[in-house]
């Protein structure tokens, strides 16, 4: 059996410890031995990866399997691995990892919460796995439903209307993929619903290729945080517990530019290249509107979701240029955003969890209280708004130079266009550092206000594990950021070669 | 076919001599799985005189039905036990039913189908009448067989046309020789309004709400579910094969009728907080998509019908269980509100309706979503020429999931999160409708991830 499928295997067998566990140290031992596993198979994997490379194995695709599944329809189970799935299956391990620990105390009905929450992770691993659109589009609605029951449950605020508006709002972007998927099924010849074997054939007609494009770039688009698809995000995040926060925010909102880019794109090239220039524009104004919108909020989660909805733009926007930097860059993000965006969803659930309030116009003065939390929220500050040393700086720089740079798209010579692009989108690094120092210094610095504020305790143990796992990395990758990059770089310049544009 | 012959009599003698229900029921039960042995080995085979043709998908659709109908009997067993003195009736009834939905299926001649047909629709109606003492149940009987009976006149006057222009009933015959005309075109319309009732399809589907809200759980069970595959299947094959020289015809008319039948059956199904009407106007909405999959025109339409009927009599067969058992256990109520605060008592039982309910809506890994799906891709395969309007129906039912999707999670809310100061106390169930979950949950789970039944099914689609 194939390596990969372990990545499958681990959470359904973590699904069956969970349910017959009696206890809830049980469930929590369940929950962190499987997600070391997780962890260290992924790491495990990077590394095998990298060895490969070295040795010269110049396959697109390494650790590839297959077995058909429906084999009238040409359905199989094909798993395979190249540098952008292999950084992503390491973001979604550190991310579940971490997130069981953020879940540590979370009462009650823990074991079911698990559950959703193993399942939610059992689809994000599927998708990034599997090469075959079927196969992936499974995963990709299983990792949907566990939301409902997630947010409805146990989170907090409005969340019976915002799990509601999630749900309905992703099917309905999961309904525009079945079309696109049956599209591009039906018109290359219906012989194979592998996604390396249709992009090699490149059968589609150009004019069909327009009319699906939209649907599956939208359809991932909705998930990445689109606009104007994205109205789901500040109140799912913000409605939701910490944890599926963290998960949401942090891997799935990735799953949505990895199909834009492994599906949308590779799969319907010329309509990519025609059609950009309307998706160029809708990203843009995600990451402009996303920042501004960050800046007059007063909750702390809709702060963050605004933000994530400006970086997750940010990575369709890169993609979208289509240069092999700009494509490392976005992948890189996706990264960097990830970590970072599940360390301030943690930091902002501990901190809710002892005040009580999420507003900022009540909470004061929390350095002198709470110093391991405030300190840890002052670096995934710095870290979002791009201070060089974290990995928010590699990432958008490399988008920003990759996206002035790319080069002249074979339809349309004059890249005026996505010059200007970029440079408004540069604009939105300024905007962020509005919000973010804003936030910091209001809730952070300054006089105690409230002096009921003055009991509350610092981290547990098992949040600093989370949150120090989390800094870690994204210091990590902000000093060497090499270590991925060399990964994600070929699987970038082939996908692109795949496409035509390099 | 025999055999359920020989069944109808033993019963009958059973019941001349024996009034306990539960051996009636075990009997039953055992017989209709031994009913099942015949249909997996049966291969092509044709009997008086052509006027009776078995070919594989139809067996195949005959073991799923047959399932369904053993589910139903295992369903009903708690309910029999209040009914004791009409357990033989109802057995019977049932097994008439099943048999007439045979002969419908196998038909080689129009009026062998006719006779199947109104053996079918008859002793339902004397099904959904069972509840003796309920104004409901007989209500709704009442405008079943009227609608049933109307509908019959109208099928048999589109027959006489198509009779009086080709001047055969053989379906093979009449495949061969059939010609666009207008009077084969309005016996083709009034002919398929006929089956269009059965299948509930809008705008033939006014019986559906009242009918299902009025008769008992277990046969609401059963009319939502066998009557449908059957009646699908017929119309399916009915369409591909006798009328395929007239396809440009009937695909519109199928195309317009499926948007509708969806689109109504969801947005009536928002509204309702009865849970048998909602159940019904859902169960018109997934009529559409079965028929959907015919109007790809191709092999593997079959196979996509056949195999959403499989996933659906699983999934259906439980939400219905667990309504049965819930309303047993509350004094009879169905509405929406009796389940709130579901989880808190009774976790098992409101897990089971959620993973029927999930699988209904289409939702990964159940069954209902590989079904769904499939049955898209049949919808639009073999349409590259023109692919506009397959697509454009395709579309709108998936939309349509996105809307179904809505009010099926207001029942998962509904057991979840509404907070409730007094749920349902919790029940222990009768060990028979355990079994009726059981084994529905099994298939909603299994059905999908195993290829291997799909694959079964599409060898014998593509023996046709």
């Amino acid at each position: 059996m194939n390596i990969l499928s372990l990545f499958v295997l681990i959470p359904v067998l973590m699904l069956l410890g969970l349910w017959i566990a009696r206890n809830l140290n049980q469930v929590r031992g369940v929950m962190v031995a499987g997600s070391s596993m997780l962890l260290v198979l992924s790491i495990w994997l990077c590394y095998y990866f990298v060895t490969e490379r070295n040795a010269g194995n110049d396959a697109e695709m390494l650790l590839v399997a297959s077995t058909p599944w429906f084999k009238p329809l040409n359905i199989a189970y094909s798993v395979g691995v190249d540098g952008i799935s292999v950084v992503m299956l390491l973001l979604s391990s550190i991310i579940v990892f971490t997130g069981t620990f953020a879940s540590w105390q979370l009462k009650p009905l823990t074991k079911e919460y698990f559950l959703w929450f193993t399942l939610l992770s059992t689809g994000v691993f599927g998708f990034f796995i599997c090469t075959d659109m079927f196969t992936m589009f499974m995963f990709y609605e299983v990792a949907l439903i566990p939301m409902y029951l997630l947010i409805g449950v146990w989170g907090s605020g409005r969340k019976e209307y915002s799990a509601m508006k999630l749900t309905l709002m992703l099917m309905g972007g999961s309904a525009l993929l079945i079309l696109g998927i049956l599209g591009i099924y039906y018109f290359s010849g219906h012989t194979t619903m592998n996604v390396n074997e249709i992009a090699a054939m490149h059968n589609i007609d150009p004019d069909i290729q327009n009319a699906f494009f939209p649907f599956i770039f939208i359809g991932f688009g909705v998930l990445g945080a689109l606009f104007p698809f994205h109205t789901w995000s500040p109140d799912g995040h913000a409605s939701a517990p910490t944890a599926v926060s963290m998960l949401h925010a942090g891997v799935l909102m990735k799953l949505g530019g990895y199909g834009c880019f492994r599906i949308a794109m590779y799969l319907l090239p010329d309509a990519a290249q025609d059609l950009s220039w309307i998706f160029l524009i809708l990203t843009t104004i995600s990451v402009v509107y996303g920042a501004l919108s960050a800046c007059v909020q007063t909750d702390l989660k809709y702060i963050n979701a605004y933000s994530s909805v400006s970086h997750c733009g940010l990575v369709l926007f890169a993609l979208l240029m289509m240069s092999q930097t700009a494509v490392t860059g976005a992948i890189l993000q996706m990264l960097s955003h990830g970590l970072m965006t599940a360390l301030f969803f943690a930091l902002i659930g501990m901190i809710y969890g002892r005040t009580h309030t999420r507003d900022i116009r009540e909470l004061a003065g929390l350095m002198k209280i709470m110093p391991f939390l405030a300190v840890g929220y002052v670096i995934a500050g710095l870290a979002n708004l791009g201070l060089p040393g974290f990995s928010g700086f590699i990432a958008e720089m490399t988008i920003f130079v990759g996206s002035f740079g790319a080069q002249p798209l074979a339809g349309d010579p004059d890249t005026s266009f996505r010059m200007v692009a970029t440079i408004i989108a540069c604009m939105s690094i300024v905007v962020t550092a509005v919000y973010i120092l804003r936030v910091v210094g209001k809730i952070l610095y300054g006089e105690v206000e409230n002096k009921h504020y003055l009991e509350l305790t610092d981290a547990t143990w098992d949040e600093r594990v989370a949150v120090i796992c989390l800094i870690f990395c994204v210091a990590g990758l902000g000093v060497c950021p090499f270590l991925f990059s060399d990964m994600i770089s070929p699987a970038a310049g082939s996908i692109l070669r795949s496409i035509g544009v390099m | 076919m025999l055999a359920l012959v020989l069944v109808f009599f033993a019963d009958f003698a059973l019941h001349k001599s024996e009034r306990k229900p539960f051996v009636l029921g075990v009997l039953t039960g055992a017989l209709l799985l031994c009913q099942l042995v015949p249909c997996f080995m049966a291969g092509s085979a044709t009997a008086f005189g052509g006027m009776y043709v078995t070919s594989p998908i139809v067996n195949v659709m005959k073991t799923i039905l047959t399932f369904g109908t053993f589910i139903v009997v295992v369903m009903a067993q708690k309910w029999m036990a209040n009914n004791a003195k009409l357990s033989g009736e109802f057995y019977m009834l049932v097994l008439s039913t099943l048999l007439g939905m045979y002969m419908m299926m196998s038909a080689g001649h129009f009026l062998l189908f006719f006779l199947g047909l109104e053996m079918a629709s008859v002793p339902m109606a004397c099904l959904v009448a069972f509840d003796r003492y309920k104004k409901k149940s007989a209500e709704a009987a009442a405008k079943y067989i009227l609608t049933a009976t109307f509908s019959s006149g109208v099928m048999l006057y589109g027959i006489s046309f198509l009779y009086g222009a080709v001047g055969t009933l053989y379906f093979d015959d009449m495949a061969a020789t059939i010609q666009l005309t207008p009077l084969t075109v309005m016996g083709l319309v009034f002919f398929f309004s006929g089956l269009g009732f059965k299948i509930s399809l809008v705008p033939f589907h006014f019986w559906t709400a009242d009918t299902y809200e009025g008769a008992p759980t277990p046969i609401t069970g059963y009319l939502s579910v066998v009557s449908k595959g059957a009646a699908t299947l017929t119309l399916a094959i009915i369409l591909m094969h006798v009328f395929g020289r007239l396809v440009e015809y009937w695909e519109p008319l199928l195309w317009i009728v499926i948007m509708l039948t969806i689109t109504i059956g969801n947005l009536f199904a928002i509204r309702q907080s009865e849970l048998k009407r909602f159940m019904a106007f859902s169960s018109i909405s997934q009529a559409g998509y079965i028929m959907l999959a015919v109007v790809g025109n191709s092999a593997q339409s079959l196979t996509a019908l056949t195999f959403y009927v499989l996933v659906y009599v699983a999934a259906n067969m439980a939400v219905f269980s667990v309504i049965s058992v819930v309303e047993e256990n509350n004094g009879g109520r169905t509405d929406m509100a009796a389940y709130n605060g579901l989880y808190t008592t009774n976790p098992k039982l409101a897990l089971l309706m959620t993973l029927a309910l999930f699988s209904l809506a289409g939702i990964p890994p159940f069954a209902g979503m590989f079904s769904k799906f499939f049955v898209f891709m049949a919808a639009v395969s073999g349409h590259e020429s023109a692919p506009f309007w397959p697509y454009f129906v395709v579309f709108i039912a998936l939309i349509n999931t996105v809307v179904s999707l809505y009010y099926y999670l207001l029942i998962v809310k509904a057991m979840y999160i509404t907070k409730e100061e007094n749920p349902l106390p919790t029940f222990k169930n009768g060990s028979a409708i355990n079994w009726s979950l059981a084994i529905c949950t099994v298939g909603i789970l299994l059905f999908g991830i195993c290829s291997c039944i799909y694959e079964w099914i599409d060898k014998a689609a593509m023996a046709l």
